[in-house]
Parts: C-alpha cells; structure tokens; sequence
C-alpha cells in the first residue's frame, strides 16, 4: 500500500517526499502506468492501474494528475474560420468550450489511433478517436487531414 | 528572486496603458478598489480548479491582489511580507500559485497564451518593473489566400518572354479561325453553286484552299515560336522558385527544421515548384488566350449573325456558375492531396536513412505496410477530389453538346426559311466546335488554377517563416572574437517544456570549461544557444561583451569549432569533409588538421585515402572515425571558440587517449567549451561547470568540486564504482 497524503501546499506526498503522478501512456492508455516522480525526476512508485488503488489513494493521485496535467479531449468541432490553416477553431472539449488557433496542418500529430492537435501557443488537445466524432465535426476535420 | 538585469532596457509601463488594458475588468472588481488605490497588473486565467475552460480575473494593486472567479465570487489577499507568488509551467498551462511559509493559500492556471501577462504580474508582485515584452510571441504569419497572385513575383523577370509567348498564342489561334472562315464562300459560292449545275471556278478554289494552307502554316509555325518560349521561360521559373525556397530555407533557424519532416520539404520543394512553373507560364497563357479567343470567336459569330449567336453563347453561364461552385472544393481537395503524397515521401526519408534499424529487427513487411496505408490514404484522398473533378468536365461537355444541338435546331430552321445560306450555317458550327472546345479547356484550368494554388501555399508557408534567430537589423562585424561568453540570465523553451532555468556563467578569453551533468540536463542545449541556432526565451548571450544577436550570423559561426554528438558527413570525399568549413583550405592543412585529430593514419589505410568517398551518413566509417573527422573539421578553421559535444564519446579509451593529446594543443589559446560524459577527459579543464535539469548548480576545479560533495562528486563516485568494477 502506497503512503500518500496531500501537503500544506497542495502537493502530493509520498512517506515524506512531494511527487507528481505523470502518466506513462497519456494518449493510448491513460488509465494505467502512472509513475510518482519526485521533484528531480526519480521514480518512487510504480501504479500499474489507478484501479488498483484504494479509494482514498485514487482520489488523491487523480486529483494532482488533474492539477498537473492538461490534454483536452475534442468532442466535437463547431466551427472553422477557414478549411486551412492557418484558422481559427471552436471547439466543445471535455473541459468546456475554446477557440484556439492552429497555425499549420502539420500540428496535427497522429499517434496511433488519436490526433494530437497543437495550438500556436503549445497547448495541446486530443482527438481521441477521429472516426467516433459526428458528421459534422468529421467533415470539418477532414479538410486539415 | 529574479535580478532585475540591468543590461537590458527595462520599459517602465505606464499605468494608463495598465488600465486601458483593464477594459475587460468586470464592474465587481473595479467596486472594490480603494480611492488612491492603484492598479499594477492584471491577468485573465482561462482554466478553473478543475482546469475547464472558465475566464476569471486576477488584479494586482498596490495593496492587495485581487481576485474574481468565474463564477463572480470574489478573494482579496492582502500584501504582505512572507506572501509569495509563484509561477511555473508545465504542458501547455501555467500555474500561479500564492503561498506563505507555512501553505498554499490559492492557486491560479492558464493556458500560455496569457504568460507574458502572468509573468507581468509575478514581477509586479515582487516589485520589479517588468521586463520589455521579448519576441516570444511569434509573429503569426499571414498567408494570403491569394497564394497564387503573389507568384507574379517569380513570374516578372520573364515578364517580356511571356508577353511574346502570349501575343505568340494569340497571333496562332487567330490564324487558326482563318479556315472556318473560308469554308463559307467555298460552301455558298462553290459548292452550292455546283449542285446547282453551275461548273466550278477552278482559280476560285485554289486561292480559296491555298488560304487554307498557308494558315495552317502559319498557325503550325507561330505554335512552334511559343511553345518553345514558353518552355523555356517554364523552367527558368521553377528553377527560381526551387532555389529562392530552398535559399530561404537555409536561412531559418533549427526550430524549423525540428518541427519539419524531412520528405514534406522535399515534396514542397521538389515537385510542387515545378507544378507551379507549368501553371504560370502554360495555363496561365492558355486561358488568357483562351478567354480572348472566346471573345474573338463571339465578336466573328455576331458580326455573321447576331441572333444565332446568342443562342450559341446559351450555355456560357451555366459553366461560369458550375466552375464557381466547385473552386473552393477543388483546392482544399489537391491541397490536401499535396499533404497525403508527402506523407509517402516521408515514409521514404524515414525508412532509407534508418535501413539498418529495419533490417536487424526484421520489419520490413512492416515498412512495406506502412507505404501502402499512406498510399492508400492518398487514393482515398484522391478518390474524393476525383469524384467532383470526374464530374465536372463531363458536365462541361455535356452543356456545350447541348449547345451544338441548339445551334443545328436553330439553324436548320432559320436555312429552311432562308435566313441564312448553308455557308453561314456551316462556318458557324466549325467556329462552334472550336469556340466549346477552347470552353472546355478553360475549365480544366479550375483543376490546375486550384492545384498550383495548393502547391503555392504550400511554398508560401516557407518563403513566409521567418527565421526565429533573426539576423540583427544594424549588424557589428564580430571579425575575429577574443573569445570570452557570458550569459546571463538564459531561460530556454522547446515547444512548451522548459528546458533551461536562468542559466548564468561567464567565461574568460581561452578559458577551457567541463560542462558536466546528467544526461538531458541541458548541456548541449546551452551550446545550441551558444552557436546561436536557437535564440534564449529570456535572458541574452555575450561574446565579447557584445548580444550575440547583434552579430550578423554567419561571420559570428566563423569563430566557432564545432563537434557535434552525432557527426554528420556529406556525401563526398574524405578531404572534402574535413575542409568543408574551409573549401579553399590546401592538401597541407587538411593534413595536418587530420593528424591533430588522429584521423591521419586510418584515412591512409582506406583504399582511396583522403579521396575516399564516404556515404550519406558515412556509412563505410565507424562511429569514432567520423567523429575524428568532425574534430579534424572543426580543427581545420581554426577557431576562436571551440565547442566539444562528447567528441571523444565513441572512441576507445586508447583512442581517446591519442585525441586527448590532440585537442589539449587544440585548446590552447581558444575558449573551449567540452561536453564530456567521461569526467576524467576534462582533466585538463580551467573550471568544470556542472549543470542539473536545466541549472548551474556547481561551478569550481576538479578537487574543489569534490571536496564539496555535491552533484560533482556524486558523478564522480558513481563513476569511479563503474571504472573499478
Ligand atoms: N529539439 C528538441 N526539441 C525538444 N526537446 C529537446 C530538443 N533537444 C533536446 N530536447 C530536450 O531537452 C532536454 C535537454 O537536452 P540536451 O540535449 O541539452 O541534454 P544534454 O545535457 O546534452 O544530454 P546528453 O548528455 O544526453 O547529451 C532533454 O530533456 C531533451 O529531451
Ligand atoms: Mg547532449
């Protein structure tokens, strides 16, 4: 059983020492292989699935995950300024709706079955699954592929 | 704390500009300042705990910070002495985090777009004036959709050629309509005549069909003179746009190249080039032929017989309507037909070069599968453009066929009620056929118009990237530096992830310096800044007292050495790549510089010596071999400034020994900057600077270092374990 508590100052902490959780595979299986790095980097623990942690230690470890990490997933493409870049695009993510400027086709990353767009400021959102988008956003989408 | 650097020019900001940059300030939080109150800074974080999307307000003043969430509830913190404010990054957002000794007291993200504004604040809430607003905004590059009218600047040095090739055009299709004229009086006044019983005027005919002759000649030798112009012009248009792309490319800094794959470049600048040459001086010409022959031919038809000439004009709107329809989807169409055949280019320059790879693991039906997903993804996206294309010309035919069809209606009619004479009528269907058939290749000009505007964005998007280490405006010739580096204050980004942290160090003229540290802590990331192929985020670099960017950079790279961690040799001969910084460098100093580099006496054993030729990737050499030839490369210019990244990385311990030998004259009288994983090749070093996740942590001689039991010394005893095991 890991020992992990949350400190004064929000970090997580792991028998005495501050961690981050960084996930292993953030695109492909983001559920499982998280490692607890300390601040230089070294691996203190190894979780193979958040799942099997207790309920208490999961909430913890989700919740700095959250607080560190940021990949909003594309659930839909409202609209395009232009069908190329560069353009603006409004977006529906998982964390609420955004506009972002692409600045190139090639910002747009495949790794393996998901889309990685990057934006002109470096921020970087997922398509999880191009073909699982509606009509709509399919077709918008496709112009930049 | 961050030191206000006094070197650069601090821009104290007005607090007019503040306020007038607060328009957005919601009324609630304006409500709460204070009279005499002043405002300093102020941020929108655009992510909440939850990191969504939600704007809310943070408002430095010189009392207190000043908060306004997005859902309108309100937080004040008073300043105060142990309250700091803390900024950091990570993956795209930023964090401002606001603590005292003891815990967090609140916390704030935002995407990076908003950094220079948090940055802003940080400094404001530390009391320092912020700094002048660098270039880190990258200036968003307008491409103009008009892509294709830019071209006009490759095109007008020829302007007089294709001037020529147009009147050229114009004077052969002209000749070209003379014969549809003459089938009129050899129908009405020949053969008509004959059938009536009348015998036919022999002198008649022959000047009748010798006029028929001599305008094919004409025709056939005025196609000659323009194709031929045209031809040539074509290509000397490509190769100036091949070579201006590839000059500019040249000029761009390494940034550029890390996001590029390498078969995208090619493909932009191999095949689209030479798409859009044809459309510029072919096409082009084509259809500004085409156009005014449709209007020669109009004006021919009317002047004959107005009525039945507009009936002929019938189907013109319809095609004008048909191609504006299908323009935008055309383009997006081949654009993305470019994109998907440089995808198979890239499958290419990525498996060729790394042969090896594949080859020891066996993937090659892999590879093999690979190509065909990316060819089938280019049928698939040809497939589609198809469709539309497919279904364009036939249209085009068909409405002209139509056309012709009324034109014989129409005709007959007006023959049956003699209007018109037969000669009318069948000079009008020989101008017709030629006048559909001009219509029908000016629309496939949609096709081409919108695939050379593909291929221009394409080239526009490198000739409009500007460098990111642009060369200064008012250059300083650096001539031959003294050689000392200073930096200051360096923080260094690749992307999103920070890699360097306020590195400073000062290094005196032929000082010799170990960079030391982990793997990935930013060594060679320095010497990247260093060499000037990247600019800092923040902070400058000195090279005799002077901004490195005030040097123009091609004679600052003159005064500096490099070897790099992974040498890289040009196809070409052995000599030729140790001189390749020196091309005039004689047979003697090649020579030499290859014996300081103990590269001397394995080149004399290859079977060409210095002539031998050596591979893409100097494959016939081994790894300590082409590192020896990049020393004896960068030997050979004799620097002022010596960079070593791990040059002695792939020898052997005997070998290394030998260069050791070498590179210790070497170094002497130049500043030296070695990389070295093996501690002990910086024996010889002045100072050893030891560098941690993007920091100077030590600084200090080898037994100093140790002494301190630091970082230093934990690499050392860890490398001592090693070597005694
Ligand atoms: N072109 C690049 N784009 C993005 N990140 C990069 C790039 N080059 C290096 N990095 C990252 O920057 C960090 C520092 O790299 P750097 O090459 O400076 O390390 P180093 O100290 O030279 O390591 P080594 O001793 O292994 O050569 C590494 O984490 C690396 O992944
Ligand atoms: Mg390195």
């Amino acid at each position: 059983m890991l020992e992990l508590s949350k400190n004064a100052f929000g970090r997580l902490v792991l028998g005495q020492a501050e961690v981050a959780p960084v996930r292993a595979f953030p695109v492909t299986n983001p559920q499982s292989g998280i490692s607890l790095v300390d601040s230089n980097g070294k691996e203190l623990a190894w979780i193979a699935n958040l799942e099997d942690l207790e309920m208490r230690e999961r909430k913890l470890v989700e919740e700095a995950l959250q607080a560190r990490e940021f990949l909003p997933e594309i659930l839909r493409l409202s609209s395009v300024s232009r069908h190329a870049a560069p353009c603006e695009w409004r977006v529906e993510t998982d964390k609420g709706k955004t506009a972002f400027k692409l600045d190139s086709e090639d910002d747009i990353r495949r790794i393996s079955s998901s889309l990685v767009v990057t934006d002109s400021h470096g921020v970087s959102f997922l398509i999880r699954d191009p073909a699982a988008l509606d009509r709509h956003s399919r077709r918008l989408l496709g112009s930049f592929l | 704390m961050m030191p206000v650097s006094k070197w650069r020019q601090v821009l104290a900001v007005p607090l007019g500009a503040i306020l007038h940059g607060m328009n957005s300030l919601p009324e609630s939080l304006r409500d709460m300042l204070r009279p005499g109150e002043e405002a300093l800074a102020h941020l929108e974080p655009d992510l909440d705990e939850n990191s969504r999307f939600a704007n809310s307000h943070l408002l430095l003043t010189d009392q207190r910070l000043l908060c306004r969430g997005h859902d309108g509830s309100l937080g004040e913190w008073p300043r105060r002495d142990g309250l700091v404010l803390e900024r950091f990054d990570h993956a795209g957002t930023g964090h401002l985090e606001l603590k005292d000794e003891t815990s967090l007291i609140a916390s704030w993200r935002y995407t990076l777009g908003r950094d220079q504004a948090a940055r802003e604040l940080v400094m404001r809430f530390r009391g320092n004036e912020p700094e002048s607003a660098q270039t880190d905004e990258q200036a968003s590059i307008p491409v103009s959709p008009r892509a294709l009218l830019r071209l006009w600047r490759f095109a007008r040095p020829y302007r007089g050629k294709l001037l020529s090739g147009f009147l050229l055009s114009l004077a052969s299709t002209a000749a070209a309509m003379i014969p549809p004229y003459l089938t009129m009086p050899l129908m009405d006044d020949v053969l008509i005549p004959f059938q009536n019983g009348k015998a036919i005027d022999i002198p008649l005919v022959e000047r009748y069909l010798g006029g028929l002759f001599a305008a094919a000649l004409i025709a056939w030798a005025l196609g000659w003179a323009r194709t031929y112009i045209l031809a040539r012009v074509s290509e000397r248009i490509g190769a100036d746009l091949r070579i201006a792309t590839y000059r500019h490319l040249h000029g761009l800094s390494l940034e550029y190249f890390g996001g590029k794959r390498t078969g995208d470049l090619v493909a932009r600048i191999g095949s689209e080039t030479d798409r859009i040459n044809v459309f510029l001086s072919l096409h082009l010409l084509d259809f500004a032929t085409d156009l005014l022959m449709i209007g020669m031919t109009a004006a021919v038809l009317l002047s004959i017989n107005p009525m039945l000439a507009l009936v002929t004009l019938l189907p013109l709107p319809f095609i004008v309507w048909m191609i504006h329809a299908v323009r935008d989807k055309l383009r997006h169409g081949f654009e993305q037909a470019d994109r998907v055949w440089s995808e198979i280019t890239n499958v290419l320059t990525d498996t060729i070069p790394g042969i090896r790879v594949v080859k020891a693991f066996a993937q090659e039906e892999r590879e093999v599968k690979r190509f065909v997903d990316a060819n089938a993804h280019n049928l698939a996206v040809n497939d589609r453009v198809n469709t539309v294309w497919s279904l364009f010309a036939p249209s085009v035919t068909l409405l002209t066929e139509i056309g012709l069809l009324v034109v014989w209606i129409f005709g007959i009619w007006q023959v049956s009620t003699s209007k018109i004479t037969v000669g009318v009528l069948t000079a009008f269907l020989a101008y017709i056929t030629r006048f559909y058939s001009r219509l029908d290749s000016m629309s496939r000009i949609v096709s081409v118009t919108q695939k050379a505007a593909a291929g221009a964005k394409r080239i526009f998007e490198i000739l409009d990237q500007s460098s990111s280490v642009p060369e200064a405006s008012k250059p300083v010739h650096p001539g031959r530096v003294e050689g000392s580096i200073e930096a200051k204050d360096i923080e260094f980004r690749y992307g999103s992830r920070a890699i360097l942290h306020g590195v400073d160090l000062s290094i005196s003229p032929g000082e010799m310096i170990g960079l030391v540290g982990q793997s990935g802590s930013g060594k060679s990331t320095l010497i990247n800044l260093i060499c000037r192929f990247y600019d800092p985020a923040r902070g400058a670099i000195l090279v005799d007292g002077r901004d490195i960017r005030s040097y123009p950079i091609e004679e600052y790279r003159q005064n500096i050495g490099l070897v790099l961690q992974e040498p890289f040799l040009f196809f070409g001969t052995i000599a030729e790549n140790i001189a390749y910084g020196k091309p005039d460098a004689s047979m003697e100093e090649i020579v030499s510089a290859a014996r300081a580099a103990h590269a001397h006496e394995f080149i004399l054993r290859l079977p060409f010596g210095y002539d031998s030729l050596v591979g893409e990737r100097g494959q016939t050499l081994s790894g300590g071999e082409r590192q020896r030839i990049s020393i004896a490369r960068a030997i050979l210019i004799d620097p002022r400034i010596l960079i070593l990244d791990e040059a002695t990385s792939s020898v052997d311990t005997e070998t290394e020994r030998e260069i050791q030998g070498a590179l210790d004259n070497l170094v002497s009288g130049r500043t030296t900057i070695a990389i070295a994983h093996r501690l002990s090749t910086l024996r010889r070093a002045d100072r050893l600077v030891v560098m941690e996740k993007g920091r100077i942590v030590e600084i200090g001689r080898h037994d100093d270092l140790l002494e301190a039991k630091g970082v230093y010394y934990r690499l050392h005893e860890a490398q001592q374990v090693k070597e005694n095991a």
